[in-house]
């Protein structure tokens, strides 16, 4: 029979580096790609660490069933979902309670970034697919969807850049990986427009002293220059053809 | 103009790209914020008389009144046709603006276009509350009754007309074929000869495949003209101009 680990485990060990060797200050490797389905408007991939985000984006197109378009903008759809074999268990492939609430927490994260009156009576279709699940896949979805929706052509407020921070063993540290996640006292995922340095999303599981939030939101928004640096040279990068023009 | 004005950057959504001018014009893809200006497409900027214009690299087509463009013909109604033009909105174009009389009850205006047709029409109104509404008066506008249409996307049209028209013009004088582009990327061609239709859709995908390269009318025109050889020179071919 296996036996299940339920005792917690060091997360800062006595080198000050965490489970997986990081600093607490360091982001797993990443990795972001645009463009690479030929039937979507825009679609993007995001890694980051082990966790894996596929995202296409489809549209502004006519909206069906008509009746639910709005008359003075597009109306964003996003679906997050996970693949069956994104975890170690197979997850069940219809959306499950914590899929919508995600979907809706996303949706409104890039509501606040897409230009959507630009294009009333019309709709934009969002669908994230998490091919690997690592901790962080609902920034890593947002990511990989801003960029989609950029890929896309969609006019767009700037791009959005997302990183967790949390405490562990009463350590702040930047973009939990799954042990922190499970085990660690606090959890909270914030998002950005950082050249309008605007906050899209930001919830907390767990709990912060005021100096620790303050604390951590710094640690984030170093997290997201640098996550958003990284999203203008992926975007950049399929258009190097074209820096030389005329 | 100094050369500088000339010289196009690309731009990333959340780039800022100015300040506020005195008569900047309004665009979709420029956002004011405070008194700075910022992208919100990837784009190519360019200084335009004391203009800042953005011209998208990604994107649909969003109808504009008094643009050509050509549809395909989707559905026959009881006073006149819905029109796709590759859009998110369906247009629709009046029996009365074909016919030029109104629709008479019953008629059958299937007999006139039907599902599948292409139409080169104009955008004749359109607005943020209400669909494209098309109109086929006017010379050359009408039913498409010969030749070829192909497909590009919308963003790609500024490329294929080119500064002047110099890109139509070079890929109409140099194949001997008519070309006409719409504004929603799709592009009518009636070729006398076959190896000049073909050539002249290879050169269309290869515009709209890097459009921004250096010096690339320059390359069309050589490369028509390589692999056309002699025939460019033929009567038939510059009759046809």
């Amino acid at each position: 029979m296996l036996t299940l680990q339920v005792q917690k485990p060091k997360l800062i060990l006595e080198d000050g580096r965490r489970t997986d060797g990081r600093r607490p200050d360091e982001m797993r490797p990443i990795k972001m790609e645009v463009g690479i389905l030929k039937n979507a408007n825009g679609s993007a991939i995001v890694e980051m660490g082990k966790t894996k985000v596929l995202t296409a984006v489809y549209g502004p197109r006519e909206m069906h069933p008509r009746h639910l378009a709005l008359p003075d903008r597009a109306v964003m759809r996003v679906r997050y979902h996970m693949t069956p074999f994104s975890t170690d268990d197979r997850k069940n492939p219809s959306l499950s309670r914590r899929e919508i609430e995600i979907s809706k927490v996303i949706r409104e994260a890039l509501e606040a970034a897409v230009l959507a009156e630009t294009f009333p009576r019309t709709t934009i279709d969002v669908f994230s697919e998490v091919l690997q699940a690592d901790a962080g896949t609902r920034l890593v979805a947002l990511m990989s969807a801003s960029l989609a929706v950029a890929d896309a052509g969609i006019p767009m407020r700037d791009l959005i850049a997302g990183v967790a921070v949390g405490k562990a063993d009463g350590t702040l540290v930047l973009d939990l990986n799954e042990e922190e996640d499970m085990w660690g006292e606090a959890d909270m995922p914030i998002a950005m427009m950082p050249s309008l340095s605007q906050v899209t999303l930001l919830q907390l599981n767990g709990n912060f002293t005021p100096e620790e939030f303050r604390a951590a939101i710094q640690l984030a928004s170093k997290g997201i220059e640098e996550l958003y640096k990284l999203q203008k040279e992926t975007l950049t990068s399929k258009y190097s053809a074209y820096k030389e023009v005329n | 103009m100094t050369e500088k004005d000339k010289i196009r950057t690309l731009v990333l959504p959340g780039d800022l790209v100015g300040e506020v001018g005195e008569q900047q014009a309004w665009s979709p893809y420029i956002i004011r914020n405070g008194n700075k200006l910022y992208s919100t497409v990837i784009g190519l900027l360019e200084q335009r008389d004391n203009q800042l214009v953005i011209l998208p690299l990604e994107g649909v087509y969003y109808p504009r009144p008094g643009d050509l463009v050509i549809g395909l013909i989707e559905d026959v109604e009881l006073y006149g046709w819905t029109v796709d033009i590759v859009s998110p909105y369906k247009a629709y174009l009046q029996g009365s603006s074909l016919l030029g009389r109104p629709v008479n009850a019953g008629e059958d205006l299937r007999r006139y276009l039907n599902v599948g047709d292409y139409i080169m029409a104009k955008v004749d109104s359109f607005d943020r509350s209400s669909s494209p509404m098309l109109s086929v008066k006017g010379k050359g506008l009408g039913r498409i009754s010969k030749g070829k249409v192909v497909d590009v996307s919308p963003v790609r049209t500024p490329r294929l007309i080119g500064r002047n028209r110099s890109m139509v013009e070079t890929l109409s004088g140099e194949t001997g074929c008519e070309v006409l582009v719409g504004q929603n990327g799709r592009v009518w061609m009636n070729c006398v000869k076959k190896e000049s239709e073909e050539l002249l859709v290879e050169m269309i995908y290869l515009i709209e495949r890097e459009p921004y390269t250096k010096g690339l009318t320059e390359k069309v025109k050589s490369l028509i003209r390589e692999r056309l050889g002699v025939n460019v020179a033929s009567p038939e071919a510059q009759a046809n101009t």
